[in-house]
């Protein structure tokens, strides 16, 4: 059983939560995750370690509350508890002194580039955080990110916070400057925005670290639910990742595993509505 | 007969005992059990049937070495708590046991009856004494609690070889913790074989059992993760690895990432483990299609093709690139798939997974094979019939061709002795050579049995127990 401290309310759908949990906490290194299962019967959602106090013996989650699983997650009171929380999986990012390195984050995503940022600024690195999302409300993490960052750039597509456009086009231009141009960028979020970084990168040849989140079940290699074709080799997302070279990520064809349970899902985000009377109609 | 006593002759004329069993038509609708355990009349006439022979083949037989003969007797005598008694004794998984072990090429092979007829039914009278046991717990005849020794021991994994050497280790009187990756506790054996046939109140049962005997069990613990097995070294006297074979081999064919495409754990995980498809509300989901096509031809390809069929699939195949005569599932596996109107494509290997360009898999291009000669197994080597391809329609296609040694336990343990494939080295009694750190199970053996598992989680515990004493 693993207490919830913390439950707040950071934006749109999403929840930042810090749960008791000592041995991922000491254990933990950045770009790892968990795996929640808030209940018996309920799915295993695996979610990125955003920060964690050893001392304190927390870890930190950003949850978006997008699907019938993450909504019940979220819904947990302080003081309740969740059931089964494992971890931490995953391999922890390589940080080295790169440099000048961008970080670009789009969504919930920047929960998981936040960890990246603050190991990268702590070994030495020179930041450029590129963040964005649909509009203002979506936009996290602002505040945490500009002391690591040496610029934080924010982008939303109705120009509601930060440049109206895409996270690419500020990128664009830091690639475009010789005197600001990166040694090494990651990227975290929606696919099809890794894959716009990795494809203007690319072109340079500069080094692209992508963090990928496909569907994943037991997290520790045994199911083999979360394998990506990576250059000519399938890997599994949970043991090799999950970051992985971006210029060999085969985006299309994550974005299209990452669709295998749509119906289901509709369904199931339906059915839990009907049962919690949440909202009116179903996404 | 004379005082209840059978003569040899009387025993011999008895015949072998029919398990009965769910119909065909009723079981392909449900997960319940399709053996439904011998009737106390069945149990008793058939434990008449052992000889009580000198040779006691079947104990030698056994991997952990039940003490058969003497159950049997037990059980003939209609001394049920004594037979539990003796049945508990030597194995901590009799539940488990009496329902997967491979009864046909082991304890049963070597029984004398074998000879003019049908060998005992060891294993049906074993899971008879065990649910008896199960369900009786107030007329147990337990043995006193053990003195506590002083030792700790962590035993890493709850399948079938961590819960024996749990269960063996804290009857020596040492304090058990045994660290569970997952949710819950089994291993394989909650994962992986499907409630018809293992459910899961019966590891439930097994489980409670250990606890009972004071072993700690404490999931979600990854070890090589959440704690290193250099922790587990400094916090306990000695430590046993069974962490299993999880990783799934791939056939590195074209299309093995299309959607509708899984290995063998990630279908039964979410079945049995998650329990996907099985109630409408279930949030964990599976694809369910019409055509289901599972390649290999081991007991994990039955269990799949067997749920899938339970899951609605109206036509199921097992595509496999030997005949039948090689296929290493259990035989009593094979009849009941058959049973279940599952197609067996025999000599088939695929080339290819197909799609018609949505993204999901439509079909398997297969080429038709012949045997040739016996290869490095024994068995005789497929080979491919030039000119023989042909396509075969799946909406659902499901790779069990077998597992290899999971890396995130060793791999965090650079001073544990590997062999090429990534499996721990071990000598005989099953001690790894770096003090106090044994191991056994399938992270030794590569993809075996339960019971094997099981032999190797008591012998090992009796090397601990030696090496805890001496130390």
């Amino acid at each position: 059983m693993f207490e919830v401290i913390r439950n707040e309310t950071i934006g749109e759908n999403l929840h930042k939560m810090v749960v008791s949990a000592p041995r991922i906490a000491s254990a933990r290194k950045p770009g790892q995750f968990v795996i929640v299962r808030l209940a018996p019967g309920e799915e295993r959602i695996p979610l990125t370690i955003s920060d964690a106090d050893p001392v304190a013996g927390t870890i930190t989650l950003f949850i978006q509350a997008v699907g019938a699983s993450t909504r019940k997650i979220v819904g947990t009171r302080v003081g309740e508890t969740i059931r089964d929380v494992a971890g931490p999986l995953g391999n922890g990012s390589r940080i080295i002194n790169w440099g000048r390195v961008a970080c670009v984050g789009g969504g919930v995503g920047t929960a998981v580039l936040y960890p990246l940022v603050k190991a990268l600024a702590q070994a030495g690195n020179r930041i450029t955080t590129i963040i964005g999302g649909r509009s203002a409300p979506s936009i996290i993490l602002g505040d945490e990110l500009s002391p690591l960052s040496d610029s934080l750039l924010i982008t939303t597509e109705d120009g509601s916070l930060g440049t109206k456009g895409y996270v690419t086009e500020p990128l664009r231009d830091l690639l475009a400057d010789p005197r600001r141009v990166p040694q090494a960028v990651f990227a975290v979020g929606p696919v099809p925005m890794m894959k716009a970084v990795a494809e203007m990168t690319r072109k340079q040849g500069i080094e692209t670290i992508v963090s990928l989140n496909p569907i994943m079940i037991d997290g520790t290699g045994m199911c083999g639910g979360c394998r990506v074709q990576i250059g000519s080799e399938t890997k599994f997302a949970c043991v090799d990742g999950p970051e992985f070279d971006g210029a060999l990520v085969d985006f299309d064809g994550l974005s299209d595993r990452l669709t295998s349970y749509r119906t289901e899902e509709a369904d199931s985000c339906r059915a839990s509505e009907c049962r919690i009377g949440l909202g009116k109609g179903a996404p | 007969m004379k005082n209840g006593l059978m003569t040899i002759q009387e025993r011999m004329a008895l015949e072998r005992c029919v398990m009965p069993q769910l119909a065909a038509d009723v079981r392909i609708r449900s997960f319940d059990e399709v053996n439904r355990g011998l009737g106390a009349h069945q149990a008793l006439m058939e434990a008449k049937r052992c000889l009580r022979c000198r040779d006691r083949g079947c104990v030698a037989g056994c991997p952990v070495g039940v003490s058969i003969p003497e159950f049997i007797t037990a059980v003939a005598s209609d001394d049920l708590p004594r037979a539990a008694r003796i049945l508990r004794g030597d194995n901590e998984l009799p539940a488990v046991c009496g329902r997967v072990c491979p009864q046909e090429t082991q304890c049963e092979a070597l029984c004398v009856r074998r000879i003019k007829g049908d060998a005992v039914a060891i294993g049906y009278l074993e899971r008879y004494v065990a649910d008896w046991a199960m369900s009786n717990p107030d007329r147990l005849l337990r043995d006193p609690a053990p003195t506590p020794t002083g030792y700790s021991v962590a035993v890493v994994g709850s399948g079938p070889a961590g819960l024996t050497a749990a269960g063996e280790l804290a009857r020596y009187g040492h304090a058990v913790t045994l660290f569970e990756a997952l949710h819950d506790t089994g291993g394989v054996l909650r994962y992986g074989i499907p409630e018809f046939r293992l459910p899961k109140e019966i590891i439930d049962g097994e489980v409670e059992f250990l606890r009972q005997q004071g072993v700690v069990i404490e999931c979600n613990v990854i070890i090589g993760k959440t704690l290193t097995v250099a922790q587990l070294r400094s916090q306990f006297t000695a430590v046993f690895i069974a962490n299993g074979a999880g990783l799934p081999v791939m056939l590195n064919i074209p299309g093995e990432n299309l959607k509708g495409v899984y290995t063998a754990n990630e279908f039964l995980t979410r079945v049995n483990l998650m329990d996907a498809g099985r109630r409408d509300d279930n949030p964990t989901p599976v694809i369910k299609r019409r055509e289901v096509a599972v390649i290999g031809g081991g007991n994990a390809a039955l269990d799949c093709v067997r749920t899938a069929r339970r899951l609605g699939a109206e036509r199921t195949m097992i595509v496999y690139r030997r005949s039948e005569t090689e296929m290493p599932a259990r035989i009593q596996e094979i009849h009941h798939a058959r049973e279940e109107g599952v197609e067996f494509v025999m000599l088939t290997a695929p080339t290819a997974l197909l799609s018609t360009g949505d993204g999901w898999v439509s079909g398997l291009r297969c080429l038709k094979m012949e045997l040739g000669l016996p290869d490095a197994s024994g068995r005789r080597r497929p080979e491919a019939i030039s000119g023989s391809e042909f396509e075969l329609p799946a909406g659902v296609v499901i790779i069990a061709v077998g597992t290899v040694a999971n890396p995130l336990l060793t791999a965090s343990a650079p001073d544990i002795p590997l062999n090429k494939f990534g499996n721990i080295l071990i000598n005989s009694d099953g001690a790894t050579g770096v003090p106090g750190l044994f191991a056994g199970g399938d992270i030794v053996r590569g993809g075996a049995t339960v019971i094997l598992a099981m032999g190797d989680g008591k012998r090992a515990a009796v090397t601990i127990n030696e090496y805890l004493e001496r130390s």
